[in-house]
């Protein structure tokens, strides 16, 4: 959208303007990320940067908030709890998940739009309602308050991601492949892995990573559905935040705003690795 | 099937002798078992550990056994009552009761009466807590004056009425309680008093906020899809990336990011105070109230507003603004009657999914809403944590439920859940 030479100056001025105000919103889109990095480095407990912060001396900056996190059972515990949590439950999902998807995108599946859309409704649901449901039936069966219970609850909640990527993915597949590997003498489990499974990869890989984000960032029916045994770094940064608020929570948040960054590019090298094997997109 | 391949009207037979018509039938039936198969076991998996809580949620919200559970003698004898006869019921009615609160009280169980039917008529936990106290004093009949002696509130029609309500299996109570409604003493539905109506109130506030949350997607949504969709490719995939790394990063990372930045000793605070718009002892409150769920949750929800936007954008040819322009329109005109228009389907299916995300919002209201900038959601997770009463919360959450699954449906009618994308 270049400027040409000709236009009015009233264009002129607007187009700018429409610039600065772009501009404007992308800092209060990123800005409240990148500030809290500065400021987990902050040498007192406060939440604003102090006077020698602002002179870059190196007095007014301290990576004691990261040495707490890493040091501190409370925030270790977090961090294995997440990591278990968020594996067994991507696991569980992205299996599931991709099962169905195989099954809903084939043209003889019955009753695909009632199916997709039940499969889908954990994400539709809101948090508050499923994790009070399921606080309500888990505590029941006896799943409350247990990492099988908070493991199921995010399987639940990450399926939706991995139907969605993987049908997404299976668009463009060509289901008479299939025919031809079982005409060609495979068995199904020969067909699955070597001519299914390579050619959705790169739509399972990203539905499991939003699999594992949704159970990695996840702090609701944490919250309910399990306790301080179950707590997680969503759960330690909650309770952290209610109670006394201290900049080991700017560390931490430093730290996931890291892991996202991670992801953000795996998931987007992965897209575009796949619309070009796919032939989608010519980029 | 037409005439001539087929004249003698004898059916197509496969090679094993099977009318070719039945052969594809059953194929395709297998073909559909295939397919079933493989979706069935995650529809196993959704429907035990999704679909039946929240069933079970739906059944907390109507189901009513305390009364009838815990206190079966007196409701037994109520049977026989006539609730708007206008006399008190029977002699055997209050030794049920004295019976029922004596057995209730040795096993722990009248509390839970108590409780329940205070949800009803606040005063009803104190009159059974007291009752049961001193219950045990009452050896011999005629109960019913020992009864009245004991709390004159057992002399009442309407504390018999109410437990005969409330002795049915399921009630519209916490319905009713959620509309800020509830029976009469006869059990005809009658609104609250006024300073007891809170929930439409918590509704209406849940709707209106999420309503000027998600106008202020639009506002600021609009112009960054427009230019994402109309510059150069390689700088717009630069300029995406600002949009995906906040959809990225987790929720509550971004809720203390403002918490940090907006709270009164916090970064905003500290640099208007320097920049002199306020005085240092009379900092701006832009936590902990409304202003602060608008600000947070808005940014938040922005790139769900400015994805779907873009899509839709991106598929609008320049060279209609460019005709438009030639045919003498000015650019601002130009922009209204040509290029608007075309956005509407993505500015909708923005709009939906954003008011519907947002009415559903607990974690960052929670957190920086305070008291007057907190949903529906904060209210029900009160009423599970808190004040423990669960039918109010169940029901709370099958009104909000039921909201959100009708602007679903009206999604799934512009979009189509099919066309449902991430990232």
């Amino acid at each position: 959208m270049a400027l040409p030479a000709h236009v009015e100056p009233l264009e002129r001025i607007w187009f700018y303007t429409f610039r600065v105000i772009c501009g404007l919103i992308f800092v209060f889109l990123i800005g409240p990320i990148l500030v809290i990095i500065p400021l987990s480095f902050n040498a007192v407990p406060y939440f604003t940067f102090t006077p020698e912060m602002l002179s870059f001396d190196p007095a007014g900056y301290s990576t004691k908030w990261y040495m707490d996190f890493f040091t501190n059972p409370n925030w270790q515990g977090a961090v294995r709890n997440s990591v278990i949590i968020a594996i067994f439950a991507t696991i569980a999902s992205t299996a599931l998940g991709t099962l169905a998807a195989l099954g809903l995108s084939r043209a003889e599946m019955p009753f695909k739009k009632f199916f997709m859309a039940l499969l889908i409704s954990p994400m539709i649901v809101p948090l508050i309602i499923s994790a009070a449901g399921m606080y309500f039936f888990y505590s029941r069966i006896g799943l409350a308050s247990t990492h099988l219970g908070v493991i199921i609850a995010h399987a639940a909640l990450g399926t939706p991601f991995v139907v969605i990527t993987v049908t997404a993915t299976l668009v463009g597949f060509d289901q008479s492949l299939i025919r031809a590997g079982l005409n060609l003498g495979a068995n199904p489990r020969t067909v699955f892995f070597k001519i299914i499974m390579p050619l959705i990869l790169p739509g399972v890989i990203s539905g499991a990573l939003f699999a594992f984000i949704t159970s990695f960032d996840e702090v609701v029916v944490v919250l309910f559905v399990g306790s301080y045994e179950q707590r997680t770094i969503p759960w330690a940064m909650f309770s952290g935040i209610r109670e006394q608020i201290s900049p080991t929570i700017l560390a931490v948040a430093t730290i996931l705003v890291m892991i996202s960054i991670l992801l953000l590019t795996t998931v987007e090298v992965l897209r575009r690795r796949s619309e070009r094997l796919r032939g989608l997109s010519p980029t | 099937m037409s005439a001539d391949t087929n004249i003698d009207n004898a059916p197509i037979l496969t090679v094993d002798g099977v009318p070719l018509k039945q052969s594809l039938q059953r194929a395709l039936r297998q073909k559909r078992r295939g397919a079933f198969m493989l979706t069935l076991p995650l529809l196993i998996f959704i429907f035990i550990f999704f679909v039946a809580p929240i069933a079970d949620m739906l059944f907390r919200s109507v189901e009513n056994e305390v009364v009838a559970q815990n206190i079966p003698r007196t409701v037994a004898a109520l049977r026989s009552w006539d609730e708007t006869s206008g006399k008190l019921p029977s002699e055997e009615v209050f030794a049920a009761m004295v019976e029922d609160i004596k057995v209730g009280r040795k096993n722990r169980t009248i509390g839970k009466v108590a409780r329940r039917l205070n949800y009803e008529i606040p005063g009803m936990s104190s009159l059974f807590r007291s009752s049961a106290r001193k219950v045990a004093r009452i050896k011999e009949g005629p109960f019913k004056e020992a009864l009245i002696e004991i709390r004159p509130q057992w002399g009442q029609l309407e504390t018999w009425q109410l437990i005969k309500r409330e002795s049915d299996k399921y009630t519209a109570s916490y319905y009713l309680a959620a509309v800020d409604a509830r029976f009469d003493s006869s059990g005809s539905i009658v609104a609250e008093p006024e300073e007891r109506q809170i929930y439409m109130f918590l509704f209406g506030r849940t709707l209106m906020m999420s309503l000027t949350i998600t106008l202020l997607c639009i506002l600021l949504g609009f112009p960054i899809a427009y230019l994402l969709a109309t510059l150069p490719m390689r700088y717009a995939a630069l300029l995406m990336i600002l949009v995906l790394l906040p959809f990225w990063t987790s929720l509550l990372v971004r809720t203390t990011a403002w918490i940090a930045l907006l709270q009164q000793q916090g970064v905003i605070n500290d640099f208007l105070v320097m920049l002199g718009i306020f005085d240092d002892n009379d900092r701006a409150a832009l936590i902990y109230n409304k202003t602060g769920t608008f600000i947070a949750m808005t940014h938040i929800l922005l790139p769900f507003m400015i994805l779907p936007l873009y899509s839709v954008m991106k598929t609008i040819p320049p060279s209609y603004m460019r005709a438009a322009r030639s045919l003498g329109a000015t650019q601002f005109w130009a922009f209204i009657k040509v290029y608007l228009p075309q956005t509407l389907s993505g500015m909708g299916a923005g709009t939906i999914l954003v008011f519907i995300l947002s009415i559903g919002f607990y974690i960052t209201p929670a957190l920086v809403g305070g008291t007057s900038g907190t949903f529906i959601s904060n209210y029900i997770a009160d009423h599970i944590s808190t004040t423990l009463n669960w039918g109010l919360a169940a029901a709370l959450g099958m009104m909000l439920l039921a909201l959100v699954l009708a602007l679903y449906l009206l999604y799934d009618k512009i979009v189509g859940i099919d066309n449902m994308k991430l990232g």
